[in-house]
């Protein structure tokens, strides 16, 4: 049997009232996951707790086998985390964060070199590539936070809402560069309020609601779930709707 | 509504409440009780500086204060460091003005006049500069106006005057920055020469109180016989402010007058500009791309230093906050004078650097090691990195301290051509002195965003307030440790007392 790429037991995690409540998570190798829940739900939580950015209260999280509390450094070498408000140093060039975020996962120079050229070309951000990030657009440093991400060749990619703030373009190229890396084999988990993203690009689709799984599966199954011929939109507001309230 | 919307009370009216509200977070923090502590710890303070007005000035009194040539000249001088830490404070609201965004983007956006919104945020400037300055100077006054007579009160009157003309100034200052170089670098420039000229007036109060506790006579500058006797006579318009500041109502009127109207002018000036100007420093950050020179690579090496080299390069390439903490030295020189005085004669000059370069150490290595562990831009980042949390802190304290070891090498160095013993006394207090406010640093962080360094205070006052004791109290072990006194130890203690106490008041123990 093959080791999933995350594999999350009886999660939990309160802050003034529980957030995460008992949550049972399996995402396979080189699939390609979507998490969707309305606002609050705890997808962020969750995510920041797999990216080791937030200690559990209670459950496991491993990645690729890995268990993130007892070998940090080991599951984070398996890892990539990219956040919705991206976090890219104002005084550093694109490609000079690129070498910094190489050098901190020890990548060989030449390698990560390369591999910084291709990125940049790849996303669009090659004319920009020597000047200082401080100047650029929102949707810009998402892309040089997702070239961070990639830079390192990571075999499980975290994103939470990656193509907020993106023109049309841009969050095309995001797209492309994400669906080649599932046909690569790596594993993407990703947050997003678009709903027709998550229904083209994702394999299977979780829905979170109150800090719990309430539903998961590909979208077909989802479908046969609801009964109906539905659109995920529907599908979803009716997993929400009849989801039980946080406690 | 009090006013019309839009118009000048309107405006006045929000920035008030604005302005009444931060100051209250800022006092308590949220939490409302705090504001009766701080209230009695004020009144404690305002007290002991009653007791050290009373102390200077009642000598003074007794002896008669009549506006004569060198009374007027005293006068003045004072005068002229009050009114430097007016202009600096001025100079940098005044930036603030044209610079910060916070509504400025909304209130631009909107039918309102940018000339009544100007107005008022500079009109809220002179006010705030007055308060200020009032504050600073009622002890002096209220003992003046107790000993030498209620004459003295005119002060409070002239006050808010000179604060309009320093306003004046800074708005002047900054049109020619603006004119000059342009809204890219005027702010830098402008903060620049504030924390110059705010610290011109440290040094030159604290000379004032340090050198006026033995005798006026030794008030070298401002009574000077040589000086004195080569400045105009006392009837000379010269000295019209401070015969105005005396209580002479003949000269306040026209002081006053003259220096609101400077006021009124420069806004009158400057207002229509005003929204153009806003606009242009709103768009530095996104118009202009600036390529960088590439520096060494950060891969091939450990990654302990890579987060170092980040650090560095980070600090080289932001002039704004590489001369923000650099600036903080230039406070130190104050205690400098204060050792120069009462220690100088008897251990030799050179015993005034040692707990200059301790404090130095501390309030450097304070700054720098907020900046590599709460204003960590990147924070998601390197903490889902492969390596150890101990790791990245311990490779960002590295960092913060070899930066306090190169500045500090050198003039150690200097000092032990001098004297051994004392170079080796300031060494280890310096190391002290920048370990605890590292360790402080380390205790009480909270992942900010750069850009808040100057406001870094407001996340823990209890941080700010230890690391300042922390380092005065090493700097003074470091003077008391370099003359052979035993009462050194006694400063060691209280200094480890204080690191104890932040420790103990601390979110991470670690």
């Amino acid at each position: 049997m093959t080791v999933p790429a995350l594999a999350i037991k009886n999660l939990a995690k309160s802050f003034d009232r529980p957030v995460v409540q008992g949550l049972d998570l399996t995402v396979a190798a080189g699939e390609f996951y979507a998490l969707l829940g309305p606002n609050g739900a705890g997808k962020t939580t969750i995510l920041r707790m797999v990216a080791g950015l937030l200690a559990p209260d209670a459950g496991s999280i491993e990645i690729f086998g890995t268990d993130i509390r007892k070998d940090p450094v080991g599951a984070k070498r398996l890892l990539a985390w990219v956040s919705d408000e991206p976090m890219v140093y104002d005084r550093l060039t694109p490609l000079e964060y690129l070498d910094f975020v190489a050098g901190l996962w020890q990548v060989e120079p030449s390698r990560a070199r390369d591999a910084a050229n291709d990125l940049l070309t790849l996303l669009g951000l090659k004319p920009h590539a020597n000047e200082l990030c401080g100047s650029f657009s929102k949707g810009m440093l998402q892309k040089v936070a997702l070239a961070g991400a990639l830079i390192h060749n990571p075999r499980l990619i975290i994103l939470d809402e990656p193509l907020t703030g993106l023109d049309a373009g841009s969050a095309r190229q995001v797209k492309d560069v994400l669906l080649e890396k599932v046909r690569q084999g790596v594993t993407i988990i990703m947050t997003t309020h678009i709903l027709e993203v998550a229904e083209r690009m994702a394999q299977r689709i979780g829905v979170i609601a109150g800090g719990n799984l309430v539903a998961e599966g590909t979208l077909a199954e989802l479908r046969a779930r609801t009964g109906r011929e539905s659109t995920l939109e529907e599908i979803f507001l009716e997993l929400v709707e009849t989801a039980p309230a946080t406690s | 509504m009090i006013a019309a919307p839009g118009s000048l009370l309107w405006f006045a009216h929000h920035e008030l409440r604005l302005a009444w509200r931060d100051w209250l977070a800022m006092m308590t923090g949220g939490h409302r009780v705090r504001l009766l502590g701080f209230l009695v710890g004020g009144l404690a303070v305002y007290a002991l500086l009653l007791f050290i007005a009373a102390a200077i000035i009642a000598p003074a009194a007794a002896r008669g204060i009549t506006p004569d040539k060198p009374t007027l000249a005293m006068v003045t001088g004072v005068g002229l460091l009050f009114f430097s830490v007016m202009l600096s404070q001025a100079l940098e609201s005044v930036t603030r003005v044209y610079y910060a965004r916070s509504d400025l983007d909304l209130i631009l956006s909107s039918p309102a006049s940018t000339r009544t919104l100007f107005a008022v945020r500079t009109g809220a400037v002179a006010l705030s500069t007055a308060l200020l300055s009032a504050l600073l100077a009622s002890p002096i006054i209220n003992m003046l106006a107790l000993f030498a007579g209620p004459h003295w009160l005119w002060a409070y009157l002239v006050l808010p005057a000179f604060s309009a003309l320093a306003v004046a100034i800074a708005m002047a200052l900054t049109m020619g920055l603006f004119r000059l170089v342009g809204p890219k670098r005027t702010r830098l420039i402008a903060q620049i020469l504030a924390a110059i000229v705010g610290a011109g007036f440290v040094i030159g109060i604290q000379a004032v109180a340090i050198l006026s506790f033995d005798t006026y006579s030794r008030f070298a500058l401002f009574s000077s016989p040589d000086l004195v006797a080569s400045l105009p006579a006392a009837d000379h318009w010269l000295w019209l402010p401070a015969r105005a500041v005396m209580g002479d109502a003949v000269s306040a009127v026209p002081v006053i007058v003259s220096f609101v109207a400077a006021l009124a002018l420069a806004m009158l000036l400057f207002s229509p500009s005003y929204g153009r100007l806003a606009v242009a420093a709103a768009s530095v950050g996104q118009s202009s791309r600036h390529r960088a020179k590439s520096g060494t690579h950060f891969t091939g090496r450990t990654q302990a230093q890579v987060l170092r080299h980040k650090e560095w390069r980070l600090l080289q390439r932001d002039p704004w906050l590489l001369s923000q903490t650099l600036m903080q030295m230039l406070y130190l020189l104050p205690p400098a004078l204060l050792l120069w005085v009462n220690y100088g004669e008897g251990a030799g000059a050179f015993i005034v650097i040692v707990p200059v370069l301790v404090m130095a150490s501390g309030q450097l290595a304070g700054g720098l090691a907020w900046l590599a562990l709460s204003g960590e831009d990147a924070y998601d980042l390197v903490a889902t990195a492969p390596i150890a949390a101990r790791s990245i802190l311990r490779a960002k304290i590295e960092a913060v301290l070899t930066v306090v070891a190169v500045i500090l090498t050198p003039l150690l160095a200097l000092l032990a051509l001098n004297s051994w013993t004392m170079a080796l006394a300031t060494g280890v207090c310096a190391i002290l002195s920048a370990a605890s406010a590292t360790a402080i640093q380390v205790w009480f962080r909270v992942p900010m965003r750069r850009a808040m360094f100057r406001r870094r205070q407001v996340a823990s006052r209890a941080a700010t307030i230890s690391e300042a004791f922390a380092s005065i109290t090493w700097a003074g072990t470091g003077a008391l440790l370099s003359v052979g006194s035993w009462a050194a130890g006694i400063t060691a203690i209280i200094a480890l007392v204080v690191l104890g106490s932040a420790r103990s008041l601390s979110p991470h123990r670690s």
